[in-house]
């Protein structure tokens, strides 16, 4: 079996929440007692439907109140195929941060259309993120089919409108399914009213789509989280570090380049759960021993000798700002790639990126909350970093504002 | 990587985490299948290095037996160091009111015993066996949930989390609650033990008890701490416990589960959820844990 993780975007009023309702309730993977308590609920929201099933994802006491989502909720249901693990997002534009986190971690987006209104400048928005986020696979769902006569000339108008736009977006496959989520037509079960189309319902797609991990890359790296040190009698000189392989495969004699110390030496030893291995694929958590005695700490990061990465003081990024409060080049900060931090500084906005036409802009001078912005990056010890696009796992960073501790930014490097 | 190679791969990224950013963690220990499996994972992660954190139990005084006999032979055979602080000290210390009624819960005291180990020893990390799919309110829980120095969680606060890049900076005074199988579902946990072959405490497999039916159809074991009233009628049962809590507020489900093979199957077919099948402080209100969590609970 095999774990699908996948975000969800659309309008407030696409009906998204709706979606994932359906799909959880038609799957039945929702509780009996749960249901029961949203039967409850439904009723003091007045929602004139027998059950309102974007209850089922909405969690918070304000959420629920103001019937909208805030908060990226996180849903699982599993199959006899997969696992599925659903960031669920808020669509509107001041929750683009919650959005961007929504997707970092996962391999697929679905983008919800209103079939009443095709594409919008929240679809155009969406799209935009999937896209800087590195996903490599939309699925866009066509929904409210129900409210346009379940006409085929308007999903096959929207498609070709969509398809238009995405062009420059480089997705590797871009999918469409026509829904709607009140009634639940093509969700789970076949739509009756859609004969015209052939395609999968959104679970069919959803358990047979092909996983993809985006680029990444084969290029082995590996980065230590922590150093193993039993210091008992008998392991007196053991000194293992753990971590886990971050992309590629890392044999047991393999000659590496240390980072950023700028050393070479060799894996001596593999060990997973205390055992000894061969060699160690990506994912995997393991605890590698070196030939030589080398002063390592937290952070740093293997890599074959035979292969290349980029170890420098400057970066070039994509930022995406989620901070309420706007920032300004030239403050110190504090950038964490996976278990690497250092001091950090924004020496220039090179420019500001229209997330609703993907073009540079001049950026203001200042980075606000939901930016996406070109900058340059100086750091006080070197960063040892892929391009994100070749390698997810090094080509990422979160800024920490240094006085109040908040993540207040995402970056891609360039 | 298999699914269950993946969660387990997750889980040990962030215990690592733990212990690579913070001073001095926990791994809040109950007993329970959750926190269990946590400690499993704790050793696939630093063996064979000793845990970077003790286990630390708050002991409500209404725990089963055969949990609190569990923890103490797990935490000697592993050789690894056992906190534990009660909550009848508490309610002496500060003078509070113990919990009262027909089933008295020290579910809302312990949250006093918790913020109070956590200043005596000044852990900066708690990591708890917590899972999404448990409540609304944990849906929306952080892997990495900042509290502040009254263990307050405020959901609008929350930082993003992104990628597998988990921010723990704090301030002195306050600390985060990590919960490395947030994404593991109920049947996770019982695919995981059955793959790892992990021993559990004997009350989550079929056994013959006395118990009484609550108004709302739950079994409730008959013990010292529950109210009997006239009309309780006292049956003998064959069940199980789905979820390990206090015996005042855990319902024990009908069950004939022999074995984790048998659990497995009963989870295919149950159509109801762990919290609701055995807990009865979410019947409170609809917000009752997001209530919890602000308040410094789990």
């Amino acid at each position: 079996m095999e774990i699908l993780r996948f975000f969800t975007a659309g309008n407030v009023d696409d009906g998204k929440s709706t979606l994932i309702g359906r799909l959880l309730y038609d799957s039945k993977s929702v509780s009996t007692d749960i249901l029961e308590t949203l039967t409850r609920q439904s009723k003091t929201t007045g929602e004139d439907t027998e059950i309102d099933l974007a209850l089922l994802t909405d969690g918070l006491r304000a959420e629920r109140e103001q019937g909208i989502t805030i908060d990226v909720a996180y849903k699982y249901f599993t199959t006899e195929k997969r696992k599925f693990i659903i960031a669920d997002t808020p669509g509107h534009v001041q929750y683009t941060r919650n959005m961007f986190t929504g997707a970092s971690n996962t391999e697929l987006a679905i983008i919800l259309v209103d079939a009443r209104h095709g594409i919008t400048e929240q679809t155009r928005r969406h799209s935009i993120i999937s896209s800087i986020v590195g996903l490599p696979h939309i699925l866009v769902c066509i929904n409210k089919m129900d409210l346009v006569d379940y006409k085929e000339d308007v999903y096959n108008q929207i498609i070709e409108e969509y398809k238009h736009f995405s062009k420059k977006l480089g997705f590797n496959k871009v999918s469409f399914i026509p829904t709607s989520a009140f009634t639940g037509e093509n969700v789970v079960n076949k739509s009756t009213k859609m004969t015209w189309y052939q395609g999968p319902t959104l679970f069919e797609f959803l358990e047979t789509v092909e996983i993809e991990k985006g680029q990444d890359s084969t290029d082995a790296r590996f980065q230590v989280q922590y150093v193993v040190r039993p210091q008992t009698d008998d392991l007196h000189d053991y000194r293992g570090y753990a971590g886990s392989i971050l992309s590629g495969t890392f044999k047991k004699g393999d000659k590496i380049h240390i980072y950023p110390a700028d050393l070479t030496t060799s894996i001596s030893k593999i060990e997973k759960f205390e055992k000894e291995v061969n060699e160690a694929h990506s994912g995997e958590p393991v605890i590698i021993h070196l030939e030589d005695e080398i002063d390592i700490s937290r952070g740093t990061i293997f890599v074959p000798v035979q292969n290349q990465i980029q170890s420098e003081n400057t970066v070039e990024a994509v930022v995406c700002w989620m901070d309420n409060k706007s920032f300004q080049p030239g403050q110190k900060l504090l950038l964490q790639q996976n278990s690497f931090r250092t001091k950090a500084v924004i020496k220039a906005i090179d420019s500001k990126i229209n997330i609703h036409n993907y073009q540079d802009e001049e950026s203001d001078g200042s980075l606000h909350l939901n930016d996406f912005c070109k900058v340059t990056i100086k750091t006080a010890e070197p960063l040892t970093f892929d391009n994100y696009k070749s390698n997810r796992k090094t080509g990422s960073f979160i800024l920490i504002n240094e006085n109040t501790n908040n993540t207040v930014a995402a970056g891609v490097i360039e | 990587m298999d699914y269950l190679d993946q969660l387990e791969a997750e889980a040990i990224y962030i215990l690592r985490e733990v212990a690579g950013q913070f001073e001095r963690p926990a791994l809040l220990f109950s007993g329970g299948k959750d926190s269990i499996c946590l400690v499993h994972l704790a050793l696939k992660a630093f063996r064979p290095g000793k845990f970077p954190f003790p286990l630390v139990h708050v002991d409500t005084g209404h725990n089963f037996p055969e949990a609190i006999e569990y923890r103490d032979n797990l935490a000697e055979k592993l050789g690894e160091k056992l906190i534990v602080r009660y909550v009848a000290d508490t309610i002496q210390e500060k003078n509070l009111q113990d919990g009262k009624g027909k089933f008295p819960s020290r579910n809302a005291l312990q949250t006093y015993t918790l913020l109070d180990v956590i200043n005596e020893f000044e852990f900066d990390a708690c990591i708890g066996g917590a899972r999404r799919d448990e409540e609304k309110a944990r849906a929306k829980e952080r892997i990495f949930s900042v509290r502040d120095e009254f263990g307050q969680w405020d959901p609008k606060k929350q930082r993003p989390e992104l990628w597998n890049i988990y921010n723990g900076k704090i301030d002195k005074g306050e600390n985060v609650r990590v919960f490395p199988i947030s994404n593991w579902t109920e049947l996770d946990v019982w695919n995981y033990i059955k793959r790892e072959n992990i021993e559990l405490p004997s009350i989550y497999f079929t056994h013959e008890r006395e118990c009484i039916k609550t108004e709302h159809g739950q079994w409730m074991n008959v013990n010292e701490f529950v109210q009997l009233e006239p009309t309780d009628k006292i049956e003998k049962v064959r069940v199980r416990y789905r979820t390990v809590g206090d015996m005042t507020c855990t319902a024990a489900v009908e069950s004939e589960a022999n074995s984790v093979d048998d659990i497995i199957n009963e989870l295919k077919e149950t159509r109801i959820s762990e919290r609701g099948a055995t807990r009865m402080d979410d019947r409170i209100s609809e917000a009752a844990m997001e209530d919890r969590k602000k308040g410094g609970y789990f």
